[in-house]
């Protein structure tokens, strides 16, 4: 018999039930919350008579409506401008309460993104199922963790019984193997892979990413990765433990210690893929091949290599996808066959659970270094992952080199990836963004997004428009 | 959930085709945080002369008279009739909520869009398909007499007219059992809570720093 996958061993893990429908019953270790897609699932609970099942596993923050700006958030919630915003945070502050769940409310040092929150508490270890009301969970399985978003009834429903109902995926494996040159980072690999294997690509599978500069990734480079799953279509992306894995986890406030940690290490040592495991789809890169990334469209896989131009629709074929690139160019206010490099931008957004975290702070800083924010962009934003990658990238410094260079440095919060809060994007505006999803409207209604690493946003910041970041790296 | 076997009550006919979900409600009132709420709102744009906001009082407001839903012989309705497609448009199970919290507990139509009709049976609204003629022979005995009442059996799966006329309808057995029952996913789950318990003594065994780290 084949051996298993990762996702094969974490599910087998998890699972309580089969029923006789085919779907099982899977047990949740970890569920993150938010003020955003909570509230009803509290009230639901509440309507019900019904109490959390385990009051321990659930952790929450607010960020999607945080405001950004210190003179905001100084105030504290009441001093929330947007009404509904404001009412969403204190219901998150009153249902935690309320039920005794423990949050790191919005001024605490401790609160941000969710994605960043958990894993830097080490609420997320691997070897865990987490679920949050959130697509972009996937982040959390880059600890060798089984990780996806739920929508509203299923948050109610695995805090009213730690269990989802779901059937299992199959697996699809990425590797890519090689050294990556310098300048180019996990985000130019996953946007690579959408790029080659489709937004469509992970649909109903479980995406492993596997190989030689997978392993060679920092524990964030990993999120990074795992983040942007959900954008090939995957809901659930992991990578193997390894001692980084482990190393990261080590000393976290939430992490086992003592007897606990030597057991829990000997157990996630084994959170692998078998060698000879068995995959559905196996999907190969050469690391050496991929170039610093910028989406051109309105979706993730419209993506090229930053020396490339902007497709020509006319080149196309196939009739739907010639289509598609007609509408996109439209909606971005492109020209077939313009260079990326000539792409002007209006605005530039560090932040987001894809890139907020210390060492994406440190790419963009090194670049940002003794530079200046061209004068053609209106707005550069910082906004980093959490209260704590703030506190960590002021102490380097960080926070200075970015103020001096003309970028703004703002408090944590998920801010310009949805523009939920007061940052956002004008109609028509361009810009480089590190986050997650360049859909229409989803950074201000009529708003331009290319996503981008951290290092190529900060030197799209410079020069005003996109450049290769490798060139201005000595 | 609470459970749904037999139901008399009073009829409103909504005589419109493509009812869409915008329309059961609005798109404002979804900012709101709470899964109730919404019953003042049913209908808004119809019901109403003005363009509703989230949180407002409704007493207050101008109402629009020609709207059936506010004749007052169907104050009070539990039962609506409504014509094909009925909540049809977006997925948002706000619309159930809004219709269940305004006091129905069936929707009588010759279809219904799929995902409000799912969306129904996990908030205890019973939706139920008859045949147009069938429909057009409640239609007719609404209008004509005031009071008009009808009695829906989920057990024995019919429609009763106050003469005695019977329709029957189709559901599905598994639906059916969780209406009857008042099961909602959480509920059926939770009959599970057994396996649930010993699964987690195991997992506990297993892996203990999964328990009570956070408090
Ligand atoms: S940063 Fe963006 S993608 Fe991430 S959780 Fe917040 S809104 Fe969602």
């Amino acid at each position: 018999m084949a051996g298993k996958t990762l996702y094969d061993k974490l599910w087998d893990m998890h699972e309580v039930k089969r029923r006789d429908d085919g779907s099982s019953l899977i047990y949740i270790d970890r569920q993150i919350l938010h003020e955003v897609t909570s509230p009803q699932a509290f009230e639901g609970l509440r309507l019900a008579g019904r109490k959390p099942w385990r009051i321990d596993a659930n952790i929450a923050t607010p960020d999607h409506n945080v405001p950004t700006t210190k003179a905001e958030r100084q105030g504290g919630l009441e001093a929330i401008v947007d009404e509904v915003s404001r009412l969403q945070v204190k219901t998150l502050d009153e249902n935690c309460d309320d039920f005794g769940i423990l949050e790191f409310k919005m001024n605490d040092t401790r609160q941000g993104i969710v994605h960043v929150v958990g894993p830097e508490q080490g609420a997320t270890l691997p070897g865990m199922t987490v679920v949050c009301g959130d697509s972009h969970t996937s982040t959390h399985g880059a600890f060798g963790a089984l990780a996806h978003g739920i929508g509203t009834s299923e948050v109610e429903h695995v805090l009213a019984t730690q269990c989802l109902v779901a059937k299992k995926m199959k697996n699809l494996k990425v590797a890519v193997e090689g050294t990556l040159g310098k300048g180019v980072t996990a985000k130019d690999i996953v946007l690579a892979i959408i790029g080659k294997i489709g937004t469509a690509g992970g649909n109903g599978h479980a995406l492993e990413f596997a190989g030689s500069a997978i392993r060679d990734l920092s524990m964030e480079g990993r999120m990074t990765l795992c983040n942007m799953a959900i954008e090939a279509g995957a809901r659930v992306g992991v990578v193997a433990v390894d001692e980084k894995t482990i190393a990261y986890v080590q000393g976290r406030p939430f992490a086992p210690q003592g007897a606990d940690w030597d057991k829990a290490v000997a157990q996630w040592q084994g959170l692998v893929s078998d060698d000879d495991a068995h995959f559905d789809k196996v999907v190969e890169l050469k690391a050496e091949d991929i170039k610093p990334q910028v989406s051109w469209g309105t979706s993730p896989e419209m993506v090229l290599a930053v020396d490339q131009n902007v497709p020509d629709p006319a080149a196309e074929k196939d009739a739907v996808k010639r289509g598609s690139i007609e509408r996109a160019l439209k909606y971005m206010g492109l020209a077939a066959n313009q260079p990326i490099t000539s792409i002007k931008l209006d605005r530039v957004f560090i932040g987001s659970c894809t890139n907020s975290r210390i060492e994406d702070l440190r790419a963009a800083a090194e670049v940002a270094k003794g530079r200046k924010v061209a004068a053609t962009v209106k707005q550069a934003l910082v906004v980093p992952g959490s209260g704590l990658v703030k506190a960590q990238a002021e102490q380097e410094g960080l926070d200075k080199i970015f103020t001096e260079a003309g970028f703004e440095w703002r408090e944590p919060g998920c801010s310009m990836c949805l523009a939920m809060n007061p940052d956002r994007l004008e109609n028509g505006e361009h810009c480089a963004s590190t986050s997650n999803r360049n859909f229409e409207g989803r950074q201000g209604a009529g708003g331009r997004t290319h996503l981008v690493s951290p290092a190529m946003a900060a030197a799209a910041a410079v020069a005003g428009h996109f450049v290769d970041v490798r060139e201005m790296l000595n | 959930m609470k459970p749904f076997v037999s139901h008399t009550g009073l009829v409103c006919p909504l005589d419109r085709a493509n009812v869409d979900t915008d329309q059961i409600i609005p798109k404002q009132f979804l900012k709101s945080i709470k899964r109730t709420g919404f019953g003042p709102n049913l209908f808004d744009e119809w019901r109403y002369l003005d363009i509703g906001q989230p949180n407002q009082d409704c007493a207050g407001r101008p109402v629009n008279h020609d709207f059936v839903l506010n004749f007052p012989r169907y104050s009070g309705a539990s039962v609506l009739l409504a014509r094909e497609n009925f909540g049809c448009g977006s997925s948002r199970e706000h619309a159930p909520w809004a219709l269940d919290e305004y006091g129905f507990r069936a929707v009588i139509a010759p279809s219904f869009a799929d995902i409000f009709f799912n969306n129904s049976f996990k908030n205890g609204l019973l939706p139920i398909v008859l045949k147009d003629e069938e429909m057009d022979v409640l239609f007719a005995q609404c209008e004509a007499s005031e009071g008009y009442q009808l009695t829906v059996d989920l057990q024995a799966q019919t429609v009763t007219c106050p003469d005695g006329t019977q329709f029957s309808f189709e559901v599905d057995a598994f639906r059916k059992h969780c209406l009857l029952n008042g099961l909602d996913d959480i509920g059926l789950t939770l009959q599970d809570a057994e396996a649930i318990k010993a699964f987690e003594a195991k997992h506990q065994v297993a892996s203990p720093w999964l328990f009570g780290a956070i408090k």
